[in-house]
């Protein structure tokens, strides 16, 4: 198979073996083999389930280092908005931006505007009425990586609308471009991530070749520096372009909220999240319009790379929220829209975002594909054999899903044995028996004497 | 060795958290097979609607489940109430579903009709008093 990458690896030393990991993966991803966690590269989403659970810190991200800005003649930072919530109250959101800058940046720009630009096209996309219901969001990458693994049946029903973070990362370059004229490759734009989903989402697409953003920095690694700035500079540059609108993103319904509907969901969670796609492929959300669904528990604020308590965050982040509605004003979309035309000094108008005749579009240019990773055989006869023995195997399984093997559960297990990846003797139950049996066989083969030394044999034979 | 893969299920009665799981497994197995999403899709939501049938109006039964490289046949039987008039059943909209059960979000009449659309073959059996039984088949090659 070509290699897949994706984020999320392992830190063998700190790595005990112990199966909390695997019980929690959503696609069933992880295994241990010889006391150490192994990821099976394709099948992995970049949930960060496994970083959030592993009570060693074995499970990390692969992420940029801020020194790889250097490479770049004009560095721009592009803050989730999950950002905001990470640090006390007594320091606005603008006091938040020119830290991150003071960073070794020339500019930030703000991922929330992006996510302003991107629900209003997504209103405009729910007006025409054009699109299969429910509609998915398609914000959160591991979600959009679970449906191509676990339910492409929902691949039609996702917004096929460029992520805030691409959005932000275009709108940056063509700003720079024409204010500083400096060409798109001296630009460096970096995202600065809650989680590992958006770093494999630029560093491997699945809706495009190449990502607008040029790599990507975890708020984990820029934190305490970010802290120390604040409290050290005093620039302040006018740096705050996004209204409440874009902020609400960070937490669970926030995108949803902006939409002008009633009826949707919001969902957050990975397994959450399984949940009411099984639902909709049940067909029982018709009356469903759009539905939010974010793979962490409390959305980016929960993100695997964020610092701070998800509640104590949006507790946070709701004063960001009111600040923004105050000064701003930019709750209404119609608004935004009068803003973000100054912003860009009328270079897009933004009915026209969902097309592409005036050269910016934001829709997806290539749409997702199906990955099949649980496909056992490309052959469907073999696979119907590979099946059978699967649940034969399945059935001959102590069931306790105890995990000792290494794998998730014993059918995990079974599936393993058939794609001849483990042995039935991984099991420590089937181990025992085959022990015992030897043992009988060994004891019944004891006490078989060779003639020449069987006394008893001899003493008989000699009177 | 025969090329079909034979499954059974019991459906539970008085669970209705349960309710689907026997469908959510033959899911499972057709993605394992490889077999394409939007046939997937069907088999499952007709399936889901039988089971849910045999929950809510006939205390639960089993399911027979046989695939093979053309087709999915699904069996659901149970010795439930039986159905009195089976072409008004049939109907989109006609249920006799509780108002409790209507709570949970079951009952909306559509089930039996649904089951029809989305199976290649549908056959319905039902004698009052003895039980129902619904065959449901699938063709997995276009
Ligand atoms: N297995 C069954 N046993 C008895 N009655 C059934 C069964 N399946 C369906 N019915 C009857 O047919 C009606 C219509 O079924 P269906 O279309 O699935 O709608 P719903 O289940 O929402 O009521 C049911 O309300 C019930 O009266
Ligand atoms: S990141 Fe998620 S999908 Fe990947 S191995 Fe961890 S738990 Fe599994
Ligand atoms: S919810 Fe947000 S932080 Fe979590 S994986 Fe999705 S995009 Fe990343
Ligand atoms: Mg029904």
């Amino acid at each position: 198979m070509e290699s897949y990458f994706h984020s999320v690896t392992l830190d063998e030393k700190k790595c005990k073996g112990c199966t909390n990991c695997i019980k929690r993966c959503p696609t069933e991803a992880i295994r241990v083999r010889k006391s150490k966690a192994r990821i099976i590269n394709e099948r992995c989403i970049d949930c960060g389930e496994c970083i959030r659970v592993c009570p060693y810190h074995a499970k990390k991200a692969i992420t940029d280092s801020l020194d790889m800005i250097k490479s770049f003649k004009y560095k721009i930072a592009l803050p989730a908005p999950a950002l905001y919530g990470q640090f006390d109250t007594k320091y606005a959101r603008n006091k938040i931006l020119n830290g991150l800058k003071s960073l070794g940046f020339d500019d930030v720009f703000e991922v929330a505007r992006g996510a302003e630009i991107v629900t209003y096209a997504t209103r405009k996309l729910i007006e025409k009425g054009d699109y299969k219901k429910p509609l998915i969001s398609s914000a959160c990458p591991a979600v959009v990586r679970l449906i191509q693994v676990r339910f492409p049946s929902l691949i039609d029903n996702l917004v096929k609308i460029e992520s805030p973070m691409e959005v932000s990362a275009i709108l940056a370059k063509r700003k720079t471009m024409k204010l500083h004229h400096v060409s798109d490759d001296e630009i460096g734009v970096f995202f600065i991530t809650p989680c590992a989903a958006k770093v494999t989402s630029i560093k491997a697409p699945y809706e495009k070749d190449k990502s607008a953003v040029d790599g990507a920095i975890s708020i984990r690694d820029v934190y305490l520096r970010l802290l120390n700035n604040m409290d050290k500079s005093n620039e302040s540059f006018e740096l705050e372009i996004s209204g409440a609108e874009g902020i609400k993103w960070a937490s669970p319904g926030g995108e949803a909220l902006g939409l002008g509907i009633d009826n949707y969901i919001a969902v957050d969670g990975i397994h959450n999240v399984i949940k009411i796609f099984e639902e909709i492929e049940k067909d029982r959300l018709k009356d469903v319009e759009f539905v939010e669904a974010l793979a962490c528990t409390g959305g980016c604020l929960g993100g695997p790379l964020t610092v701070e308590n998800a509640y104590l965050a949006k507790s946070r982040l709701k004063k960001h929220i009111k600040d923004a509605a105050k000064v701003n004003d930019v709750i209404k979309m119609d608004s935004l829209t009068i803003t973000a035309q100054k912003e860009m000094k009328n270079e897009i108008n933004m009915d026209d975002l969902l097309l592409s005749d005036n050269g910016i579009s934001f829709q997806w240019k290539e749409n997702i594909k199906h990955r099949p990773i649980m496909k056992l055989d490309e052959d469907i006869l073999k696979a119907i054999q590979k099946l059978d023995a699967l649940e034969k195997i399945n059935n001959n399984l102590p069931g306790l899903d105890c995990g000792a093997c290494g794998a998730p559960s014993c059918r995990a297990l079974a599936e393993d044995i058939v794609r001849g990846m483990a042995d039935e003797t991984d099991c420590i139950f089937k181990l025992r028996e085959r022990v015992r049996q030897l043992a009988l066989q060994m004891s019944e083969l004891e006490s078989k004497m060779p003639p020449v030394l069987d006394k008893e044999q001899a003493n008989g034979d000699g009177e | 060795m025969d090329n079909s893969l034979k499954l059974h299920y019991e459906i539970p009665g008085d669970d209705f958290a349960l309710a689907g799981e026997a469908s959510s497994n033959v899911k499972k197995i057709l993605t394992q097979l490889g077999v394409n999403p939007a046939i997937i899709k069907r088999v499952s939501i007709a399936m889901y609607e039988a089971e849910i049938n045999a929950v809510i109006h006939a205390n639960g039964g089993t399911a027979e489940v046989e695939i093979d490289s053309n087709k999915v046949t699904i069996i659901i039987k149970d010795e439930g109430p039986g159905i009195p008039d089976i072409e008004l059943a049939m109907q989109e909209g006609y249920s006799t579903a509780s108002e409790a059960v209507r709570e949970l979000g079951f009952g909306a009449g559509m089930g039996l009709p649904n089951i029809k659309k989305y199976s290649d073959n549908f056959e319905i059996e039902s004698i009052v008093g003895k039980g129902t039984t619904v065959k449901i088949e699938v063709w997995l090659k276009p």
